[in-house]
């Protein structure tokens, strides 16, 4: 990154080491999203919209505050809204603010077949290269959070790209930029992991949730954006939260090791069916044509 | 559209079987040419620049797939009668080792107008066309049918890639230098009566009304009486 090839490594005239020589950067990054202090005002997604000069996404209405049903290739970041009804009865609201997870081990990666058309970088975050997407969306059921969209005009798939542009040049993702609550955070994935638990304890500790937790699941080796929930035991209150995400082992012991191996043994056949030839010969139809097989005259006979 | 017969030749495959015959080849080689190019990444780059590019791959692969499906459907409704297992295949399969090493110079007097193996070889092909019709549709239009019917298709659908491709190669080997004079009953539409004789002698006696084996051995006669004269 820009940032880092900029690190001061020596000084004229300066006493002493310069400043910051010997730290280390961390470059992985992370989303923080506090649902407990997330209002549902959706300024994060009409940042997404702008920053990422989005077509107008036509809204649905079903009684709820719900704009529309899922992401949409052009909708990278929806507010889910759940009514979830606790046992003395009372009411209360589960916002999820829904987008690309930035897993560690991305299934839609491993799905892809085609060659750099999903990238991961070195801080976490995995972009969709659409020049080189072929339109096969196999990502699409590689992903346990169903978040890549297909367009079906363009032939191609699309999702959030933690605004990997903004990002590159050391600002912060488009909808951390506009939340007005605080309950979006952005930074190294060990501060907001640490921020997480932090939060997650005071809510266990103090407001009365004592399944507070942080939602990072290992199953894909942990996420680049990670929720601080009110109780991480049932992640699927929150608009269908996967509580194990779950790469199909079509696209990891399959693709990976089943399908090198299956296709070097289906060629296997034609130096097989080769080698046969060498050592069998052809099957000739019987008797053979006049001339093939016949004894040569012995040397002397021959005409000259 | 007619085929010539020409002296000592035999009709083997019509016209209407031959434009199937090579319908379907040639829409499997795009298929399996289109598939491949997406199966491995080792063949990714190589084999999509035939079809211009991975996106026009991708586009063009279902549709060489139903081209094949169709021109292959209508192959079974031709080739149903012909292609169906009897005892005498049973009994034919008993003999592989023998027709593989080329012990048997004849094949046995009842093979008929297709031998047990390639019988096999049709089956084995329907098998996996309708697999790969049925695992391709999920993976042609994925969100109708949902992440985990598409994973699982995905696998079916390699599996039937490589049954077939297994198969392709032995067809290709045994109907052209494995047995010569072969290639032309799917070309010109004939084989010489020698080539019935030797390799489906119940379906020479069936066409010519004579016995393969005499006809055979006559000709044997002949071919030494050339040999002595000469």
């Amino acid at each position: 990154m820009a940032t880092g090839i900029l690190q001061v490594k020596a000084i004229s005239g300066h006493a002493g080491a310069p400043p910051g020589r010997g730290v280390q950067r961390e470059e992985e990054v992370c989303k923080y999203i506090d649902v407990t202090t997330c209002i549902g005002c959706k300024a994060c997604e009409v940042a997404c919209v702008e920053w990422n000069d989005m077509p107008f996404q036509q809204t649905t209405f079903d009684n709820t505050y719900q704009t529309m049903p899922s992401t949409a290739w052009n909708y990278w970041n929806l507010i889910k809204f759940n009514e979830y009804q606790k046992d003395d009865g009372s009411l209360m609201w589960l916002m999820r603010k829904d987008q690309c997870m930035h897993c560690e081990d991305p299934g839609c990666l491993r799905a892809c077949p085609a060659d750099g058309a999903i990238v991961q970088y070195t801080n976490g975050i995995v972009d969709f290269q659409q020049e080189n997407c072929i339109g096969c969306q196999y990502c699409v059921s590689g992903c346990p959070f169903d978040i890549p969209k297909f367009n079906g005009t363009t032939k191609k798939v699309y999702k959030c790209t933690l605004c990997s542009d903004r990002v590159g040049q050391g600002l912060e993702p488009a909808c951390i930029k506009s939340c007005p609550t605080g309950c979006l955070k952005f930074g190294t994935k060990t501060d907001m992991r640490a921020l997480a638990d932090k939060r997650a304890q005071q809510l266990r500790e103090h407001s009365g949730f004592p399944n507070a937790g942080v939602y990072d699941p290992p199953s894909v080796n942990g996420t680049h954006v990670i929720y601080v929930l009110h109780d991480i035991t049932h992640p699927e209150r929150y608009g269908g939260l996967p509580a194990n995400p779950q790469i199909p082992v079509t696209y990891t012991l399959w693709k990976r090791v089943a399908k090198p191996i299956g296709l070097l043994m289906a060629l296997f056949a034609a130096p097989v069916a080769f080698f046969h030839y060498i050592t069998e010969g052809p099957k000739e139809a019987q008797p053979p044509s006049p001339g093939f097989g016949e004894p040569r005259p012995p040397e002397g006979e021959r005409p000259q | 559209m007619s085929t010539v017969v020409h002296t000592g030749e035999l009709l083997r495959h019509p016209v209407y079987t031959r434009v199937l015959h090579w319908s379907v080849a040639i829409f499997f080689i795009l298929s399996l040419l289109s598939g491949f190019a997406i199966y491995s990444p080792w063949l990714f780059h190589g084999l999509t620049a035939i079809f211009g590019g991975g996106p026009m791959t991708r586009l063009l692969h279902p549709w060489f797939s139903l081209g094949f499906v169709i021109s292959f459907a209508l192959q079974i409704l031709n080739w149903i009668e012909p292609m169906t297992w009897t005892a005498d295949d049973r009994r034919w399969l008993r003999r592989l080792k023998a027709y593989v090493s080329n012990e048997e110079t004849l094949e046995p007097e009842y093979v008929d107008f297709f031998n047990a193996g390639q019988k096999l070889y049709f089956w084995a092909i329907v098998v996996s066309a309708l697999v790969f019709f049925v695992s391709g549709i999920p993976m042609w239009f994925p969100r109708t049918f949902g992440r985990t019917v598409v994973a699982i298709s995905y696998v079916l659908h390699d599996l039937a890639a490589l049954v077939m491709l297994i198969g392709f190669i032995i067809h290709v080997y045994e109907g052209t230098a494995a047995q010569p004079g072969t290639f032309t009953s799917m070309t010109r539409g004939t084989v010489e009566k020698r080539w019935a004789w030797t390799h489906h002698p119940a379906w020479y006696r069936r066409v010519t009304g004579r016995d393969p084996r005499a006809d055979y051995e006559q000709a044997l006669r002949r071919l030494a009486e050339r040999r002595r004269d000469a």
